[in-house]
């Protein structure tokens, strides 16, 4: 098999994966993020610490990301809207799986892009009609890869991405959320 | 205190085939078996289910069937005749009605308490079965009161369910099986369905497990296979012995006026809460099936074989926009089938060879001094837990009991 090189270490990972086996204490992560309102609908979300590893953890710098909604909402455009961040994760994170499967399958990519694209009907969140959802009815996410691999394979590493992705899990699977006041 | 050489527990296909080579080897042994010989076969199967073999793969060691339907696939009850069948001709030296309540270390080997009484043995065969317990999700609680629940166990014809609505879980054999037979009976059937193993029934003019067998896949081995985790715990593939020999996927379901949704994730506030991801589970399957026929069709074009020309099966077909939750308090559905698989029962196994899911610690069935098991999923090969598939893992499992001894 040839040498593929996708900047992927995806040794580590293995690695990685067989060391939790024996200690799924240390597989326990937490991330976080503290937000703060600014004016109108407008916050600054910064996302810095994290646990895992069974310690404190710290990204190399501190990252933010201002939250606004656009003029059509009558708001300021400050930032993206809450609502794309999560196509922001999702498109990264399957952009992520498909590099990480592609290295692990010894497919080599040239390039890889996507589109994602969520349809949101807004009548939810405005509250003028009870039947309508607040959130995404559907998303679509196409990508467009350029690799060393047959039309079936590349399916194959996009499925693939799919099922070990983390923000697909979390957007296609109930999670139990809490909010209160501290 | 009697003192056998070797016991084995479970009187099974597994179990009998284990007693055959030990027999061939003049080892000393008893076989012990909690009901009668094929107790699961008879009293733990539902009314209309039939081996996912073919009859002309229904064979154990030293014994075949010799039936005129070699195409056919044999009935729970005619499976159990066939094992009993097999124990007879072995002579297999069973004892039936006991029932085995622990098995310990001991000094010289192991020591079993029994209904019988105390048995000491230098050595175990564990093949006590796959499917001694169905698998229900821990969120079965959270179903409401006016839902009845069953499981593959208490299931045994779909006119004794309540009239109304089904919601059928899981998507393997027993999945599509039990959705297609209740929906025939006029029955509104939804099924959530996960990951899950496609297979077409006939491929070019034959049995689907025929190709599997010719080409080599069941006879892959347990150190051959990169993830065996995850080959153990796949699911049983969508298939159905029956006289039309015919196909059963999420496509036929469909057309059957079945409703697919995703996995069922969750039950929140009396909702049932279906995962949004069914078309990559769809794809995925349809993906693994594709590869698998272009294995048969590769051995095929390779080994010569004269066979139709290859065939190609549309995608699944999955809803628009599937269903992401139902009201289980709307009367709606009235039952909830969990078709979410099964394990193994070792409460009387008192012996530290469990790993922290409860599942048996064992290379290729080698699961400590003195103690072996038989009959699971890819114990020594993929075909491990089908009728035939036994032969070889037992004979390679006694022969290193037998050496050890």
């Amino acid at each position: 098999m040839t040498t593929v090189s996708n900047g992927v270490n995806v040794k580590a990972l293995l690695d990685a994966r067989d060391a939790l086996k024996g200690a799924p204490e240390a597989a326990q992560f937490t991330w976080r993020a503290t937000s703060k309102w600014q004016d109108g609908v407008h916050s600054t979300t910064r996302i810095q610490q994290f646990f895992g590893l069974g310690q404190e953890q710290n990204h190399k710098s501190e990252a933010v990301f201002e939250a606004d909604h656009p003029e059509v909402f009558a708001a300021e455009d400050n930032g993206i809207t809450p609502i794309e961040y999560l196509l922001v994760g999702l498109a990264s994170c399957l952009t992520a799986g498909v590099a990480s499967v592609a290295q692990n399958r010894g497919i080599q990519l040239r390039s890889v892009e996507s589109t994602v694209e969520g349809n949101h009907d807004i009548r939810g969140i405005l509250g003028a009609d009870s039947d309508v959802r607040n959130g995404f009815n559907d998303i679509k996410v196409t990508f467009t890869i350029d690799a060393d691999a047959s039309e079936k394979d590349i399916e194959a590493l996009v499925a693939q991405s799919q099922k070990r992705s983390a923000v697909f899990d979390a957007l296609t699977n109930p999670t139990s959320v809490t909010v209160e006041v501290a | 205190m009697e003192h056998v050489t070797t016991a084995v527990v479970g009187a099974g296909h597994a179990g009998l085939a284990a007693s055959r080579f030990l027999s061939d080897r003049s080892i000393e042994h008893v076989v012990l078996e909690r009901g009668e010989i094929a107790n699961s076969w008879r009293r733990e199967r539902w009314d209309s289910l039939r081996l996912l073999t073919p009859n002309r793969q229904s064979r154990l060691p030293g014994h075949r069937y010799d039936g005129p339907d070699p195409d056919g696939y044999m009935t729970a009850g005619e499976v159990a005749d066939f094992i009993a069948g097999f124990a007879k001709v072995a002579d297999a030296p069973v004892r039936t009605g006991v029932d085995v309540t622990s098995v310990r270390a001991g000094r010289t080997g192991y020591e079993l308490e029994t209904s019988l009484g105390p048995l000491g043995a230098r050595s175990v065969v564990l093949a006590s079965g796959a499917c001694n317990r169905p698998v229900v999700p821990p969120f079965h609680t959270e179903v409401p009161a006016s839902v009845v629940q069953v499981t593959p166990f208490d299931y045994a014809a779909p006119d004794r369910l309540p009239d109304g609505g089904v919601l059928v879980v899981g998507a393997s054999a027993t999945g599509v099986q039990l959705a297609a037979e209740i929906r025939r009976t006029g029955r509104p059937v939804t099924l959530a369905a996960g990951e899950h193993v496609r297979l077409p029934r006939t491929y070019r003019g034959r049995d689907v497990l025929g190709w599997m067998e010719a080409s080599g896949v069941w006879d892959q081995r347990y150190d051959e296979i990169d993830d065996l985790t995850r080959a153990r715990r796949l699911p049983s593939p969508q298939l159905v012995g029956s006289p039309a020999r015919e196909t059963l996927g999420l496509n036929e379901l469909s057309a059957l006026g079945v409703e697919i949704v995703g996995r069922l994730a969750a039950v929140r506030d009396g909702w049932a809460l279906f995962s949004g991801g069914l078309r990559n589970v769809a794809s995925l399957a349809d993906l693994k099936m594709e590869r698998l026929l272009d294995t048969f069709d590769a051995w095929a074009a390779s080994s010569g074989t004269d066979a139709p020309p290859p065939e190609r099966f549309a995608p699944t077909r999955v809803p628009a926009s599937p269903r992401l939750r139902l009201d289980l308090r709307g009367g709606e559905i009235r039952t909830v089938v969990w078709a979410t698989g099964f394990r193994p029962e070792y409460g009387w196994l008192h012996v530290p060879v469990l790993d922290d899911k409860g599942r048996l610690r064992h290379d290729g069935g080698v699961v400590g001094p003195g103690l072996y098991a038989l009959g699971l999923p890819v114990l020594r090969r993929r075909k491990s837990t089908f009728l035939h598939g036994v032969e070889d893992d037992a004979r390679e499992v006694i022969a290193h009991l037998a050496a050890a001894l």
